[in-house]
């Protein structure tokens, strides 16, 4: 692959990956979430089968699909946590301990310890669209060839 | 002017089905049913828009704010990406796969389940 | 208890996604896992049917509420994401439950190991948490959503065999056809949504009066429906999918099917049953049932893949239910309630008799490697069990007394004849011609002048066949007990119950 390639990729990616990781921190506060954010952070794995080439990315396939389905399980193991009341119960907000600050009214600057369990699941999801969304590039970038 | 973006959201899925309709290839044809999906996105998000509106962000809304756009379309459009998004990964792969096996992308010649 | 019409759409979400896991660690620990999936899955389902039809009215679940029952907010705003299940959606729940169940049983022996059983039985408990969340779910956009999770479970599962060369296209075909139809309910729903800005089935249908817009809305949902359905003139993915998808998922895709005729149901009786209650749609609705039903039976004769052939007989009897739901929508309540129950009644039967038809068939191509019936014939030696299995599925199929089928298709003919004659009358005949068929296909695939010889299935795909050969006998000999418990119920919940369901969901 060209020297441009490897040199943007080389300053795109740290920038990619902090503005990712906002993106899914943030999700609780400002437009975004684990969603928008896991595809930023994906982008990440579509610019390295670009430089690198998706063989030699193929030995990441098998922990991709771990976290995937590590990020799914999150996902639903914190719906259940409000089973004492209902399934997706947000139990967690306003209960002053982790993310259970009171939400401040008005305009502010936003609190990131607000909001419960929406940005624990932000968290499972983004995990889950990095390993998923990375792993249909790797494997897409592979298919092509015999042994895909 | 108010309707110009459900104008321009029905002219999307009116493309994306002529895509359909007229092109053979099976790329092109997954490009149409994103087309067609971009259009809807598009609708849904216009219904939510309201005149003079800011983004539905609470903590970001400067004092004294008249109206925020309506968050629920925002949601749905959202999810309807997410979806969309799974769905042509999904077809692409298809295409990949039928691709190895035919050697072709012409929708014509691979008809094999006709009848 | 209390959580049991949600948990039966996690457990089987968290069992798809923990079977991979579990697979990387020990094959057996896996297929435990799953067989305790779809076991809590049964017990959390029944238990749900078991409380609704008991007492009598729907099932109001509320996501992330205070209290499971707090649909509302003030103002009697219904702003959380509900489930509904009322004595219809309980119906359909056990419907999904006896498939999903059938075909996890069937999948966790017919999968092989190097094929990738772990992706099969992952995406195949994610299908069926998809059609369990559809026919539960009591807002419009959440409906949307599982009809997509359902979309991309049973494209997947289409193209589970890639290394063939038809299964992808088919899979491709089906899913061009899912997406397309899945864009317009979407359409639909934001129609409704920017008329009367809400999602939840009961208050939009309390708030519907019957404006173009509305009108529109209810095109774009039954037009997606149908699509979904595999009505003609969009059925040509339903026998490239059923034929070309594994047997135990073909089970499950027939039910996630009737999901679609389910929807079509609750769109056209709770949701626009009150100001948009025009015959018309249950004219239109019922010709096209028709139409279907002659179609595929026509295609049904030329076929020479087993799998298709009964793939064409699937989609005919999708022509039955809507020709039922057609007749009912023109005359709500009478007739119509018969005809809603035939078609209701004949859900189960279809699952049960298309169902072990499908496996069957799967069945004898794990034996002989091939489905063709050109080159099939004289298996009914070797075969033994699954022949006698065929033909009984076959007979329900074609609706012959005492089977189940004849009891379904009798109400919905008597029910269409007084609706119109002309409609009953190409109904039966396609029944005659139907018969015709499976007798060819079953002399084709069992007879013959030389017995062939043919490895015996697993014990437990014939457990599985068993199941439905047993439902089948138990249906038909029993009819009018399940008439009277779980159809009946289910019909009346449609018509007279629809001021139940919109007062179990906004209170008063």
């Amino acid at each position: 692959m060209s020297v441009v390639v490897r040199t943007i990729t080389r300053v795109v990616l740290p920038v990619a990956l902090a503005f990712g990781g906002y993106v899914i921190m943030h999700g609780h506060l400002t437009p975004g979430g684990g969603f928008q954010g896991g595809a930023v952070t994906a982008s990440i794995v579509a610019l390295l089968v670009v430089v690198l080439g998706g063989e030699r990315l193929k030995g990441a396939k098998g922990w991709l699909s771990v976290l995937e389905d590590v990020g799914a399980i999150a996902f639903v193991a914190l719906a259940f946590l409000g089973i004492g009341a209902t399934f997706f119960r947000n139990i967690l907000a306003g209960s002053g301990g982790l993310f259970g600050a009171p939400v401040p009214t008005g305009p502010n600057p936003g609190n990131l310890n607000t909001a419960g369990t929406l940005p624990l699941m932000n968290w499972a999801v983004g995990l889950k669209v990095i390993a998923g969304l990375g792993s249909v590039v790797i494997l897409l970038s592979l298919f092509g060839r015999e042994d895909g | 002017m108010g309707n110009l973006p459900f104008v321009a959201s029905m002219m999307l899925v009116a493309i994306g089905f002529l895509a359909l309709i007229t092109r053979r290839n099976l790329i092109k044809l997954a490009i149409g049913i994103t087309v067609i999906e971009m259009g809807v996105n598009l609708f849904l998000v216009s219904l939510g828009y309201v005149r003079g509106g800011i983004a539905p962000v609470y903590t970001y809304a400067p004092p004294g704010f008249k109206q925020m756009v309506l968050p629920t379309p925002q949601a749905l459009t959202l999810t309807a990406i997410v979806i969309g998004l799974a769905t042509t990964a999904l077809l692409l792969a298809f295409i990949v796969v039928i691709y190895r096996h035919r050697g072709t992308l012409d929708a014509g010649k691979i008809r094999e389940l006709r009848g | 208890m209390v959580h049991a019409p949600i948990l039966a759409i996690a457990v089987p979400l968290l069992g798809a996604f923990a079977a991979p896991l579990l697979a990387k660690l020990d094959k057996r620990a896996r297929d435990a896992w799953v067989l305790a999936a779809g076991l809590a899955v049964a017990v959390f389902g029944i238990a749900v049917a078991v409380k609704v039809l008991g007492t009598g009215t729907p099932w109001v679940y509320t996501l992330g509420a205070p209290s499971p029952g707090a649909a509302v907010t003030q103002g009697g705003f219904p702003i959380r994401i509900v489930l509904v299940v009322d004595a219809l959606g309980a119906f359909m729940g056990i419907v999904a439950i006896l498939a999903g169940a059938v075909g996890l049983l069937y999948g966790l022996h017919y999968l092989r190991e190097e094929e990738g059983k772990t992706l099969g039985l992952s995406l195949l408990l994610l299908l069926w948490a998809g059609i369990l969340g559809l026919v539960y779910t009591g807002d419009l956009f959440n409906f949307f959503v599982f009809l997509e999770i359902t979309s991309i479970a049973a494209c997947a599962l289409i193209g589970y065999r890639v290394w063939e060369s038809r299964p992808p296209e088919a899979a491709f075909k089906t899913m061009t056809m899912y997406t397309l139809g899945g864009l317009l309910v979407l359409v639909a729903v934001g129609l409704l949504y920017g008329e009367h800005g809400a999602l939840n089935i009961a208050y939009l249908s309390k708030l519907i009066t019957g404006s173009a817009v509305e009108r529109l809305a209810l095109g774009l949902l039954l037009g997606g429906l149908l699509m979904k359905a595999g009505a003609v003139p969009a059925h040509m993915w339903a026998p490239d999918a059923y034929g070309e998808a594994p047997a135990m998922a073909t089970v499950v895709l027939v039910a996630n099917t009737q999901a679609s005729i389910y929807a079509i149901m609750r769109v056209v009786f709770t949701l626009f049953g009150g100001a948009l209650a025009r015959p018309g749609i249950g004219w239109l609705i019922a010709s096209l049932g028709t139409v279907t039903v002659i179609v595929a039976v026509l295609m049904a004769l030329i076929q020479r893949h087993l799998g298709r052939l009964i793939a064409y007989g699937a989609v005919s009897q999708i022509g039955y239910m809507l020709l039922a739901v057609g007749v009912a929508a023109v005359a709500r309540g009478g007739f119509g309630e018969v005809a809603l129950r035939g078609g209701i009644f004949h859900m189960i039967n279809d699952a049960a008799s298309v169902g072990l038809l499908f496996l069957v068939a799967g069945a004898i191509r794990r034996a002989v490697g091939s489905v063709d019936l050109m080159g099939l014939g004289g298996l009914g030696r070797s075969l033994r069990w699954e022949s006698g299995f065929f033909l009984l599925g076959a007979l329900a199929l074609a609706g012959i007394p005492p089977l189940n089928g004849f009891a379904s298709k009798f109400l919905i003919y008597e029910s269409a004849f007084r609706a119109s004659p002309i409609l009953s009358a190409i109904a039966v005949l396609a029944s005659i011609l139907l018969l015709a068929v499976v007798v060819r296909a079953f002399h084709g695939t069992f007879l013959g002048p030389e017995p062939k010889e043919a490895p015996p299935s697993p014990k437990g795909m014939l457990v599985a066949m068993g199941v439905l050969a047993l439902l089948i006998l138990v249906l038909g000999l029993f009819p009018g007990f399940f008439l009277g418990r779980l159809v009946g119920p289910a019909a009346k919940a449609l018509l007279a119950g629809r001021a139940a369901y919109l007062a179990a969901v906004l209170g008063g």
